[in-house]
């Protein structure tokens, strides 16, 4: 137990953390069909994020986020200066925008030096989960021990306010961003601003983003923010269970993804496999489980 | 906020707009449109397609930024009005996949009433369920709103139109692509709207069902052709002119 | 030494190196522009994440198969493979009709990358190691590159350029008016395979020049700035493929003259520098110029915008 506590609880809890938080706003961006939003922001974020990193020279969080927000309203206010002047279709001038800012990020990190330290690129490709341990931790009381939880790792802390952050607003403002997502034009009517709100969705994507940044990376938060949302949409035309299914799988995905890099190996003789990806992967499979279990679009139309 | 006027006297028109242009990237889309709408009136808004129709309700709404001119609603500002106005999109705006039911959308029209962050009082839901039933689809309240068909959809949108219990309504094209009995449907609202004094201004497409349907007109083509009372302005001249091209007035569009 | 580099006087290998990638540069613009104005940028940009777990595949079986696993042709055709997977995939998640395509995009792109890295930690675990090689294919490693693989994307890419001039008039007919193109008996599906097919091919070809992750970056940039540049398709190919090498040609030599700069990124970064020079200073789109036109109008200004009317000409 104590070795669990201290190698594996954070990771796996992060790792859940991390997609429960992305999942959940990855509904909003499914929904709207701006999920390659979120891959846009997810690369984008990058330049943000390591400048954030170079100017606090730590792991604190603030400076971190405060750096990925910026580059995500960038990076939207990019898209569609981008758009509207060369003529492109959303599509292509988000290619243009993530992939320039993503570019400008990795070759940051080498000029700014951070890699010496330790957000190096593995870490922007694919997480560093290992890295979150708990030494501090000796049996299951240590949950409950102030001083214990004083050292848990700060990762762990921003995922749990972010998670929180996000549940907040999704719960106040839970008929409005449904109205919103469904028809901006007429929530503009009726004064309740789509603008502004398209703008909360796309900080709070930027926020968990950042937040799983040390769980997954910036790639793999991809799968974090669609697959939950691509599952629960598969099994559900409700939009209240759309939410709960998606928090179900982004649980299933963190938890089983995590478990399946710790206790796959030794059955299968193997040294060890990438988390962030054994979640992606997991994610994968539970997409392809809900697409081949879903009930018939063509079958429930005709008995409409 | 001042208080509002104690008796207007004389009625002010519902909808009043003065040189109105409107300009999308570049193209001037509307030019200089002046167009005024008395209380109690079912108007139509008639022209071929990128006429600029939709484009001039939603100037009128303040969805998209006019070029220049003026929009007064009872002869206010929009900002002033907005809590009189409703607006039905086209159907085709919006995703249909999306995760909603009839009664969820058509609950959408009492928002205004409720305000921020609280959730949807019963009694509102009750508002809502009474606009379904108003253009009959009662019993369709808890169907999603992707299993109903195209009228039904069209149906939604009047009855969260209605649910805002607005005094002026602008609807792009509620008549578009419904079967018979929405059509029916729609058009038994239109009529008790009107007798009920309220204000129905609608894009539509199909001339054949105008002169029964509405009272005044508005032909626009990129800049006003027409407008004025049905009788006297839906003619064939006026016609041929907003769609470039002799229309005998017999055929359905 | 950058001006050693550029010059191609920074060594043999260096400059096999930077003709390389530029020659991967020219064919990614040409395609590029094609891919761009035919709207697939993004499922480009899922195929190439998703080529990853292909070329960690490739790798695994020609070492289970007693093969060299490092052989960049075997990993090159595993990639190929996983690509084309990749795009059934989102055709196959598509048809479930609740999920669009954006969507089945974003799962393709992060569930196939994730696979890869997946399988690229099985790699690192084995003894043989090879993991050092597999790991240029995600951000490019051009300092890694033999001369044979250099002339392999060198060949490669001449080759995709080659087709691409071929079927330069069809193509162009393509994008410009698909309509119009099917009702003078063109066949579009065909057209849009070869498009599909070519794109691919570039993406391929590009793992092994720039990474996976920047492959989509050089083929979308480059055009992005000749579309500002220029309202012809012709000029337009041909701008997009010289900015694609120019780009390629830079970034490689930087990359070489400082070790630590990943390949790839340097590349893209200096395509995106030569978009946002076009983005303010191109002669009619730019931002620079558009505000100068502006500034005369009077508001009520009569008629269209000099903007209007100048949409793609397919005159080639």
């Amino acid at each position: 137990m104590t070795t669990f506590l201290q190698l594996d609880f954070v990771p796996l809890a992060a790792a859940t953390l991390a997609c429960l938080a992305c999942g959940l706003i990855g509904n909003l961006l499914l929904l709207t069909r701006q999920s390659l939003l979120g891959d846009a922001i997810s690369h984008a974020v990058l330049p943000g994020l390591v400048l954030g990193f170079w100017v606090s020279g730590s792991r604190a969080p603030l400076p971190m986020v405060a750096g990925a927000v910026i580059a995500a309203v960038l990076a939207s206010g990019a898209i569609d200066l981008v758009r509207r002047t060369a003529r492109l279709e959303t599509g292509a001038a988000m290619g243009v925008v993530f992939s320039a800012m993503f570019a400008l990020g990795l070759v940051l990190i080498e000029l700014t030096g951070a890699a010496s330290v330790d957000l190096d690129i593995d870490c922007v490709l694919a997480g560093q989960l290992e890295t979150l341990i708990w030494p501090a931790a000796e049996d299951l009381q240590s949950l409950f021990d102030p001083r214990a939880l004083a050292s848990l790792p700060p990762e762990l802390w921003t995922l749990l306010v972010v998670f929180a952050i996000v549940l907040g607003v999704l719960a106040l403002l839970w008929k409005e961003l449904r109205l919103v997502a469904f028809d901006p034009d007429f929530a503009a009517t009726i004064g309740f601003a789509p603008r502004t709100l398209g703008l909360l969705v796309l900080l709070l994507t930027a926020l968990a983003t950042v937040a799983a940044f040390w769980a997954v990376g910036t790639i793999l938060v991809i799968a974090a923010l669609v697959a939950p949302a691509a599952v629960a949409r598969l099994l559900t035309d409700r939009y209240g269970v759309q939410f709960a299914l998606s928090a179900a799988a982004a649980v299933a995905m963190g938890a089983g993804g995590y478990g399946a890099s710790v206790l796959l190996p030794p059955h299968f003789g193997l040294g060890g496999l990438n988390a962030a990806g054994t979640i992606a992967v997991t994610a994968g499979g539970l997409v392809a489980a809900a697409a081949i279990l879903a009930p018939s679009r063509s079958a429930a139309r005709v008995s409409a | 906020m001042r208080a509002p006027d104690p008796v207007p006297l004389p009625p002010e028109p519902a909808l009043a707009v003065h040189g109105l242009s409107v300009a999308y990237g570049g193209t001037t889309v509307l030019r200089d449109v002046s167009w005024e709408v008395r209380p109690g009136t079912l108007a139509a808004v008639i022209g071929p397609n990128g006429a600029g129709k939709s484009t001039f309700l939603k100037a009128v709404l303040g969805l998209i930024p006019r070029l220049s001119g003026e929009v007064r609603l009872f002869g206010r500002p929009l900002a002033e009005a907005r809590r009189r106005v409703a607006y039905l999109p086209q159907r085709a705006s919006v995703d249909w996949d999306f995760p909603l039911t009839a009664l969820q959308v058509a609950a959408q029209g009492r928002y205004p009433h409720v305000g921020w962050f609280r959730p949807l009082p019963r009694h509102e839901r009750d508002r809502a369920l009474a606009a379904l039933a108003e253009v009959g689809l009662a019993d369709l309240a808890d169907r999603r709103i992707g299993a109903l068909s195209g009228g039904q959809q069209q149906r939604v949108f009047l009855a969260r139109a209605l649910a805002l219990e607005a005094e002026l309504m602008l609807m792009d094209e509620p008549f578009a692509g419904v079967d018979a009995a929405s059509e029916a449907a729609i058009l038994a609202v239109l009529r008790r709207l009107a007798r009920d004094g309220r204000t129905v201004i609608a894009v539509h497409h199909d001339l054949a069902t105008a002169p029964a349907t509405f009272s005044e007109v508005l032909l626009l083509n990129g800049r006003v052709i027409a407008a004025g009372p049905m009788a006297t302005t839906f003619t064939a001249e006026a016609l041929a002119e907003t769609y470039g091209a002799p229309i005998p007035l017999a055929a359905a569009a | 030494m950058l001006l050693d580099a550029l010059t191609l006087n920074a060594g043999h290998n260096a400059a096999v190196v930077v003709l390389g990638t530029a020659a991967f540069g020219l064919a990614a613009g040409a395609v590029g522009a094609f891919v761009l104005l035919r709207g697939r940028a993004l499922i480009a940009d899922a195929a190439a994440h998703a080529m990853l777990p292909g070329v960690a595949g490739a790798f695994l079986l020609a070492l289970a198969l007693g093969g060299d696993p490092r052989a960049l042709p075997a990993l090159l055709a595993g990639a190929a493979v996983a690509a084309a997977l990749a795009v059934l995939a989102v055709d196959a998640l598509a048809a479930t009709g609740r999920l669009k395509d954006d969507a089945a995009m974003a799962l393709v792109l992060s569930v196939g990358f994730g696979l890869g890295m997946v399988l690229f930690s099985v790699v690192q675990a084995l003894p043989v190691g090879g993991q050092a090689g597999l790991k240029g294919f995600i951000l490019g490693q051009a300092a890694g590159m033999l001369e044979g693989d250099a002339l392999l994307i060198a060949g490669l890419a001449i080759a995709a350029a080659a087709l691409l001039a071929l079927l330069f008039r069809p193509l162009a007919l393509l994008c410009f008016d698909p309509s119009f193109a099917a009702a003078v008996g063109l066949p579009v599906r065909a057209l849009d395979l070869v498009l599909l097919s070519l794109m691919l091919g570039v993406a391929v070809i590009g793992l092994g020049a720039v990474g996976a992750l920047m492959v989509v970056g050089l083929m979308v940039i480059p055009a992005a700035t000749a579309r500002l540049l220029t309202g012809r398709l012709a000029t337009m190919v041909v701008l997009s493929a010289l900015l694609g090498a120019a780009s390629a040609w830079i970034g490689s030599a930087v990359s070489a003259a400082r070790p630590g700069l990943p390949t790839g990124a340097t590349i893209v970064l200096v395509a995106s520098a030569l978009f946002v020079l076009a983005l303010l200073f191109a002669p009619e789109r730019g931002i620079v110029a558009r505000t100068m036109q502006r500034v005369p109008a009077a508001p009520r200004r009569d008629g269209a915008s000099p903007g209007r009317g100048r949409s793609m000409s397919a005159a080639g």
